[in-house]
């Protein structure tokens, strides 16, 4: 099972000290908080894709590439792509640079991006959402596997004796997660072409995500890609985490409580009762990622999003340490548990191995 | 007109959604008056939905994205409904905003509504057909032709009796020519044919 953090790349406010990051400063601390992922044992960092302030990750391959070149195991990913407003092309090209540049450490996140006005500012239409996710991620499926390339469709000039390149490493694409917070669509997408399905369940109640993680699952064997059971599932969650629970607490309240998703809503007491937020000690959060499992099944990839509300570079450095020492932890217990059957999320090594056997 | 009380029938799941602040309420009193008239004619299983106790928890909802418990019940008990009657007072020529914060969450209600306001003035009676129409209208809702408005003045007034026996009948009426349609399953189109669909020329 991969565990890693995703992060939004906000620049927010610090609300106990009223300091805000510069850019500048909030872009560097994604790569500190990268690295330092990598130093504590986590397998995956991923950055979100915003064209809007207050974010700061416009541009997601530059910044991997950047820690690709300092990292050496670390997952590079993305939560997310946007499918809908970036050309299918650009894409293909700039993961596969990504890939080749990390040696295979890649894999991206699908997301169609809830910002209404980034669609017209990239030329699109917020209504033709799904539509553009679909068409744009078939073409995108089909460059990474096809060396030349006739293609028309409807959001895209056409394309006649296309080949992107770079091509992918060793010809194995990057393995592709699909993210919906909401649409069965996607979940069919993903099952249709056999790749995963993530589920960012940490703003709302976990039934909503049960349905659509059992919709993928069923829809995954249907397409004959495996058992539902072994179907590649991940998710995302939320913690803060200090040796004792009320430690925690009392220093995450004020970032709760201002939080740009969900402040000045419920309070920290019924969001995490309703939500994946688990603030507590090392074992809570141990006891509620394990639960995860009980509600969505076996699955292959934990994401936590660590560096957000705020959060000063050096809290989110300790919280990562707290989670070096939880996550060999879960590993044992998730793996004790787990069905027989069920596989690893793919990795650029195992796809390669499963190209070279098949 | 009959068919309303068809010896065939089951119970009609009534819910009445009543958005008065004070206790007592002139509006849960109007609310509680309307739904007698119906259960008078029809044989309902009642739920009322007090948005006042519900108010922090409207609040939260629209600020995290999801209900509480709570308010969960409540949304599900209207969305589950043959038939809604919804009242509210009357605050600045409009339905008060944490009448209309309620109805926010609601993607559609396609279903009889029975629409009842109170006032301080008679001068503001329009505004059942001004706003609380249209709202419901675009929330597909099938809203009863007389809707009812209760001024101070009309609590004394024995008309208002005969408006609130009038609009009951046709939301009884309605409840029979409408019956609740239970929403199928989530349903998935096929991968293939959403792929399908965009490679046709537009």
């Amino acid at each position: 099972m991969q565990f890693g953090i995703f992060s939004v790349g906000d620049v927010t406010a610090d609300p106990t000290t009223g300091v805000t990051p510069s850019e500048h400063e909030r872009i560097k601390a994604m790569v500190t908080i990268a690295l330092k992922a990598e130093e504590v044992g986590l397998d995956v960092f991923a950055t979100g894709e915003h064209h809007n302030p207050p974010f700061v990750p416009s541009s997601p391959t530059t910044m991997l590439g950047y820690i690709a070149a300092r990292t050496e195991r670390l997952i590079l990913s993305t939560a997310t792509t946007l499918i809908t407003t970036n050309d299918p092309v650009k894409i293909a090209e700039d993961f596969a640079m990504l890939q080749h540049l990390a040696d295979g450490r890649v894999d991206l996140m699908m997301g169609r991006g809830n910002t209404g006005p980034v669609y017209p500012w990239f030329g699109k239409d917020i209504r033709q959402g799904i539509p553009l996710a679909i068409e744009n991620y078939a073409l995108l499926h089909e460059l990474w596997r096809n060396d030349v390339v006739d293609w028309e469709g409807r959001f895209r000039t056409p394309l006649q004796s296309f080949t992107s390149t770079p091509r992918p490493l060793d010809d194995v694409p990057p393995f592709v997660w699909h993210g919906s917070i909401r649409s069965p669509e996607i979940a069919e997408q993903a099952a249709y072409y056999g790749d995963g399905f993530f589920a960012n369940h940490i703003f709302w109640p976990k039934e909503h995500f049960m349905r659509l993680i059992a919709l993928y699952r069923e829809r995954f064997a249907h397409y004959g890609h495996g058992t539902a059971e072994q179907a590649y599932v991940g998710l995302g969650g939320q913690v803060f985490i200090r040796p004792s629970s009320q430690d925690a607490v009392r220093e995450f309240r004020p970032y709760f409580d201002n939080a740009p998703v969900y402040g000045h809503g419920p309070s920290l007491e019924e969001f995490t009762e309703q939500t994946p937020l688990t603030v507590g000690s090392p074992q809570q959060v141990i006891d509620r990622t394990l639960s995860f499992r009980e509600h969505f099944g076996d699955y292959q990839r934990q994401l936590f999003l660590m560096d957000h509300a705020g959060l000063p570079l050096k809290t989110v450095l300790e919280q990562l340490d707290h989670l070096g020492e939880i996550v060999p932890v879960l590993r044992k217990e998730f793996a004790a548990l787990r069905a027989p059957g069920v596989s690893d999320a793919p990795t650029h090594e195992s796809m390669k191995r499963a190209k070279v056997s098949a | 007109m009959s068919g309303a009380c068809g010896a065939n029938h089951q119970r009609v799941k009534l819910v009445v959604v009543t958005a008065g602040l004070t206790v007592p309420s002139s509006t849960r009193l109007l609310a509680d008056r309307l739904t007698s008239a119906v259960t008078a004619q029809v044989a309902a299983d009642v739920t009322v939905v007090e948005l006042r106790d519900l108010a922090v928890d409207i609040a939260n909802h629209l600020v995290a994205g999801f209900p509480s418990p709570t308010l969960a019940a409540a949304l599900a008990a209207v969305g589950d409904a043959d038939g809604v009657i919804a009242t509210t007072p009357i605050f600045s020529a409009s339905y008060s905003g944490l009448f209309k914060s309620f109805f926010d969450l609601f993607e559609e209600l396609p279903k009889p509504v029975l629409i009842a306001a109170t006032g301080g003035t008679p001068r503001h009676s329009l505004a059942l057909e001004h706003a609380l129409r249209p709202l419901f209208t675009y929330l597909h809702a099938i809203v009863a032709p007389t809707s009812v408005y209760a001024a101070s003045a009309d609590w004394a007034d024995p008309d208002l009796a005969h408006r609130i026996a009038r609009a009951a009948g046709e939301l009884a009426e309605l409840m029979d020519r409408h019956p609740a349609v239970t929403q199928p399953a989530e349903t998935v189109i096929p991968f293939e044919q959403q792929l399908a669909a965009l490679r046709q020329k537009p």
